[in-house]
């Protein structure tokens, strides 16, 4: 079976994000690939060493010419070629999935592996849309994978704890911290990755478009009042944040 | 009509279900309100939905037993197809966002995901959400007929009940059958108010030193206080706490009036879920913790000294 897995750019973690005008400004940003889709690529290549029947695991990832990068890192972590569809606009999942549903058709993937929510937009819906374009069923959230026969199996998280499930292949599944531990590239990889094909393909080859407009974007911060209590005397401490939290913010009883 | 899947369990509805209904009137799409009760003996939930909306749709079906992705989609879909719905709302929780995409699929119609407001000109539905990990606040705009959002708990004021109780009516679904089987589950729910719903939240992290302290000082604190319980990413990792309690971009978001963070140093993964929280408070040891940099109130010193302290105090 073949793998599909998304790779995403996005701010680094610890980035300071900035608006300039309405929009967004990743100007001089450190952007990495997105720690939910490394799961995903980490879990690809582990399925495979697991003795899955797996022959070819391809990233996907759509955006701008940098994206490339994130693209160079899947690759030297071990995924065997990649796609690019270059474009500067935002595109929302539920669109954008008309796209990723077209490719993993042409790629002949029986496996999507996706993050289960993006760093940047914070969304949780590319899976979902995927899935449901391809009439697959979806597992997200997942925290542990393995590929029985023509099934899946495995755990994810629900709204209240998590799920034992089983599906049929082929499938959408979501990762997430905690399903694995992604592997570093080596300098090696990284070299070979190099010579690895990473095709670059046009949006207007998938006749996509994105159906929602972000308008406005601003960073609204709460003024804290920031007031830190001492704790060196640890009961006098504990009678004046109790104090305040009574009798000011008068959110306890 | 206006539709939205009601969030209920144990025959009462959600919080969030009250939110959507205020979601919807703020909305300014036209048509009445109209609850979709979904699931297996729900009368009850359905009887108090009739408090808050015009219509209420009843699907009371062995098929609804147990929630999965594609059925509820499939029920959603259906209803809103026949219903005409201009705008269909899903709750924010896991599984909402996790069927809404879906059904935004059915419909063929955009798909406004975690809205905290909703509001429409003509054709054009607006909603701010939450970007880059809560950091950035984000206007969308979507057009069409229909448009499918998702509400983000905690971001509509509770809808108070209308005086006079809406029409309830059975309706009969054509349910797919379901794809995942579900052969172990894992229920973690605790006998305390539950993390969406808490007014005020004690939340511990690995500062706070141990699973005994874990149980000694956050839920003492929290037990002495009528809170409910948080956990920090690493403390789930570490076994010490159910993941059902996790707070942060891979747990639960939450916002109450107050948010109580013991030994937590404040990642960027954990604000997200937090941040927006009415007033924030934090015990951690370390002064440069960026949590104190959210905190409106702070203690810097030894949680295992302070919260015995506090949770004496507040006897």
């Amino acid at each position: 079976m073949n793998i599909l897995t998304l790779v995403r750019q996005v701010p680094d973690a610890e980035a300071r994000v900035k608006v300039a005008g309405q929009a967004v400004d990743l100007d001089g940003t450190t952007m990495v690939i997105d720690g939910m889709d490394e799961y995903g690529v980490e879990e690809a290549l582990r399925l495979r060493e697991g003795g899955a029947p797996v022959e070819q695991i391809i990233a996907l990832a759509v955006g701008p010419q940098r994206t490339e990068d994130a693209l160079r890192t899947a690759l030297a972590m071990g995924v065997d070629r990649a796609i690019h569809v270059e474009t500067d606009e935002k595109i929302d999942a539920v669109s954008l999935s008309r796209l990723v549903a077209q490719v993993a058709q042409a790629e002949n993937a029986s496996l999507i592996l996706v993050g289960g929510q993006e760093a940047d937009w914070d969304s949780q819906a590319l899976g979902a849309a995927t899935a449901e374009r391809l009439g697959w069923p979806q597992l997200t959230w997942t925290n542990e994978l393995k590929v029985e026969g023509d099934s899946l199996t495995g755990r994810h998280d629900v709204d209240e704890g998590n799920e034992s499930f089983r599906a049929p292949l082929p499938a959408v599944v979501t990762t997430q911290q905690g399903l694995n531990e992604p592997r570093y590239p080596t300098l090696p990889n990284i070299m070979k990755a190099k010579r690895k094909e990473l095709r670059k393909d046009s949006l207007d080859q998938y006749g996509v478009q994105a159906q929602v407009r972000t308008v406005n974007a601003e960073i609204q911060t709460r003024a804290r009042l920031n007031k830190l209590i001492d704790g060196k005397d640890p009961q006098a401490a504990a009678q004046e944040l109790l104090n305040l939290l009574r009798n000011e913010a008068k959110v306890i009883a | 009509m206006i539709l939205i899947v009601a969030e209920h369990s144990g025959g009462k509805l959600a919080k969030s279900t009250l939110e959507m209904v205020s979601a919807a009137r703020e909305s300014g799409r036209e048509g009445p309100v109209t609850l979709l009760v979904l699931g297996q003996g729900v009368a009850d939930a359905a009887n108090e939905a009739a408090q808050y909306a015009e219509q209420v749709l009843v699907a009371d079906l062995p098929g609804l037993a147990g929630y999965t992705a594609e059925v509820w989609a499939a029920a959603a879909t259906q209803i809103a197809q026949e219903g005409e719905a201009n705008l269909v709302i899903i709750g924010g929780s896991r599984s909402g966002r996790e069927y809404a995409p879906r059904v935004a699929v059915k419909l063929d119609a955009p798909y406004l995901e975690d809205a905290i407001s909703l509001s429409s000109q003509g054709q054009s539905v607006q909603a701010q959400r939450y970007t880059y990990l809560a950091r950035v606040t984000e206007t969308v705009e979507a057009q069409g007929p229909v448009v499918v959002v998702t509400a983000k708990p905690g971001s509509f004021n509770p809808a108070q009940p209308s005086g006079t109780a809406g029409e309830q009516y059975d309706v009969e679904l054509d349910l797919p059958a379901p794809r995942v089987e579900i052969t172990g589950k894992s229920v973690e729910k605790s006998s305390r108010v539950a993390l969406t719903e808490a007014d005020v939240i004690v939340t511990g992290g690995r500062g706070v030193g141990s699973s005994e302290n874990f149980t000694s000082y956050v839920e003492g604190l929290a037990d002495r206080i009528g809170a409910g319980v948080g956990a920090t990413r690493a403390v789930v990792d570490a076994g010490w706490r159910p993941y059902a309690e996790q707070v942060g971009q891979t747990g639960k978001t939450v916002q109450p009036k107050a948010y109580i963070a013991l030994g937590v140093s404040g990642a960027v993964q954990h604000l997200s879920g937090m941040g927006k929280s009415r007033n924030i408070i934090a015990i951690n040891k370390d002064p440069e913790a960026p949590i104190f940099k959210v905190a409106d109130y702070g203690i810097v010193g030894d949680v295992n000294q302070i919260v015995p302290a506090l949770i004496e105090a507040a006897k």
